[in-house]
């Protein structure tokens, strides 16, 4: 293929549309003007990952944004995936933020929601939601493949100038742990038919429940119509578990693995080995395109994940 | 109906400092239904006053504070007061302030929402006025107003149990609910289509709105 067939031209479209199968992995963006920070974090995930979500407020906390430090990273060598979220811009901000990105050379954008305001360091902010995720994963895709804005107009400069569209590799979340289970793969539709060309799913601890989903997905044939990464989230104490398990709405975790976490002798290790089993467990389910490595505050631990994986020799 | 709430005793007294003698101004609309300021209201407010002590204080209750006509009554009361404490929503405060327009007005209550009577003293928000209602696609469910992100396209990763995480104590997810009544209609296909990105200039966010009825103007 050349790159004019490609919709982006990105590595990780590229490496998706030759049947790889594809790592990505999460950085955090600080929460300070820290660009040592962020340049350590990246330096631990070179060599080990295909392409690095760069967060968006993530949890609704004030950080670094997403175009800036995926610029950063994309100085370094890495391919970054900006994160967008719904909550902190409307339509305007989107597009402008959009054709910046695509200027400095970004080209995959992950369309989000965004976790609500009052879950961080800002509750009583005003959100946006100006447009929701599928809204935004159709505009993105009409400013690829229409060239138009979301007022229809032409993305040119003025009536004679060329038009000059940026072209991105569209992503977009989906959880299957979240509710009502049998709307979450018409969702997953309304957003492949809004345009997403691959999704990374939330952190996936309930592995019969994800099946049931895929399954459900692979009965609509979706997977063949968007690359499917499956999250995962390495676990790093047994208060981290329990946590999960019990205050994060829309992450199912079993009993089973806060007991394995409880009982383990180092904790941190056995984090990482169940991550590792969920990833070759996950190799095994029709469909699923790659992972999508979310490390929260544990980068350092995926060039290991990686590697346990047997994923080391195919980066 | 609007819902409203007293404001704190001590934030009502805060505006009355210095003021000698005040009229409560009760309204007889949605907050006499909601038991926040109609003439019962004005009464237990107008007692708390007169025993802090710090003003004379009277009293009256109009049929509505949304309409000037209904001031006529009250005028003359208005008139002895160096200060009026409305009672209404915030429509009937600015209405009052605009009839009475050499006086402060203040306003005593809280406005929260337009919503439904759910039991005994429990109220919640069904409609933030948008200009353009979507109820039919959606089961008679807004999602606007249910969903804590006004999402149009199906519920966010934070729906669980029916219920929305911003709190999942009182909020119930409202696309779980779209979903649930679309399902009953045996009309789930309704959710499988692209909900385009919403006209907000028909909201506030298009600057406040007026409606002018020429066939209603005309009669007059």
């Amino acid at each position: 293929m050349t790159n004019a067939q490609y919709k982006s031209g990105s590595n990780l479209e590229k490496k998706l549309t030759a049947g790889h199968f594809v790592v990505t992995a999460e950085l955090g963006p600080p929460k300070s003007a820290d660009a040592d920070l962020i340049r350590k974090k990246a330096t631990l995930l070179a060599g080990n990952v295909d392409a690095v979500n760069i967060t968006d407020n993530q949890t609704a906390i004030v950080r670094v944004c997403s175009l800036g430090v995926a610029k950063l990273i994309l100085d370094l060598g890495l391919e970054p995936i900006m994160q967008m979220t719904c909550r902190d811009r409307n339509r305007l901000a989107m597009q402008a933020d959009i054709l910046g990105a695509y200027l400095l050379g970004i080209r995959n954008l992950v369309c989000l929601t965004g976790d609500h305001q009052s879950f961080g360091n800002h509750p009583t902010a005003r959100c946006v939601y100006d447009l929701d995720s599928v809204q935004l994963i159709r505009m993105v895709k009409d400013m690829r493949d229409r060239k138009v804005f979301a007022c229809g107009e032409d993305i040119r400069n003025s009536k004679k100038s060329e038009i000059k569209e940026p072209r991105m590799f569209i992503g977009a979340a989906e959880n299957p742990f979240a509710d009502p289970f049998e709307f979450r793969v018409m969702r997953l539709q309304k957003k492949i038919e809004a345009g997403v060309d691959f999704i990374q799913t939330q952190c996936i601890y309930d592995m019969q429940r994800f099946a049931r989903w895929m399954e459900l997905a692979r009965d609509r044939g979706l997977h063949e119509r968007c690359y499917i990464l499956a999250g995962v989230t390495p676990l790093k104490s047994v208060g981290m578990a329990r946590h999960m398990r019990d205050q994060v709405a829309g992450v199912i975790l079993p009993d089973s693995i806060v007991k394995r976490m409880e009982t383990a002798a180092d904790p941190k290790a056995e984090g990482v080995r169940i991550c590792v089993e969920q990833i070759h467990q996950l190799r095994e389910i029709k469909g699923i395109a790659g992972v999508h490595i979310m490390a929260v505050e544990w980068e350092e631990k995926v060039p290991e994940i990686v590697k346990e994986s047997g994923l080391r020799a195919e980066r | 109906m609007i819902i409203a709430e007293r404001k704190p005793i001590t934030e009502i007294k805060g505006y009355l400092t210095g003021h000698r003698r005040v009229l409560v101004l009760g309204c007889g609309g949605c907050v006499t239904v909601c038991l926040a300021g109609g003439a019962r209201e004005v009464a237990v407010l107008a007692g708390l006053l007169r025993i802090a002590g710090e003003a004379t204080i009277s009293e009256a209750t109009i049929e509505r504070q949304c309409d000037a006509e209904f001031f006529e009554s009250v005028k003359k009361e208005a008139e002895a007061c160096d200060a009026i404490l409305s009672m209404a929503c915030g429509v009937g405060v600015q209405m009052a302030a605009q009839i009475f327009s050499s006086k402060p007005v203040y306003p005593a209550l809280n406005t929260k929402f337009m919503g439904t009577n759910d039991g005994p003293g429990q109220w919640s928000e069904n409609c933030l006025a948008c200009g353009d209602c979507k109820l039919g696609i959606f089961g008679g469910i807004c999602p606007v107003t249910r969903c804590s992100k006004s999402l149009l396209n199906g519920p966010c990763g934070g729906s669980s149990k029916g219920k929305c995480e911003v709190d999942p104590e009182h909020i119930e997810c409202g696309w779980q609910l779209i979903y649930d009544r679309l399902r009953t209609l045996g009309r789930l296909d309704v959710l499988e289509k692209i909900e385009p990105p919403r006209d907000w200039s028909k909201t506030h966010a298009g600057g406040p709105r007026r409606l002018l009825r020429t066939d209603v103007a005309n009669l007059i």
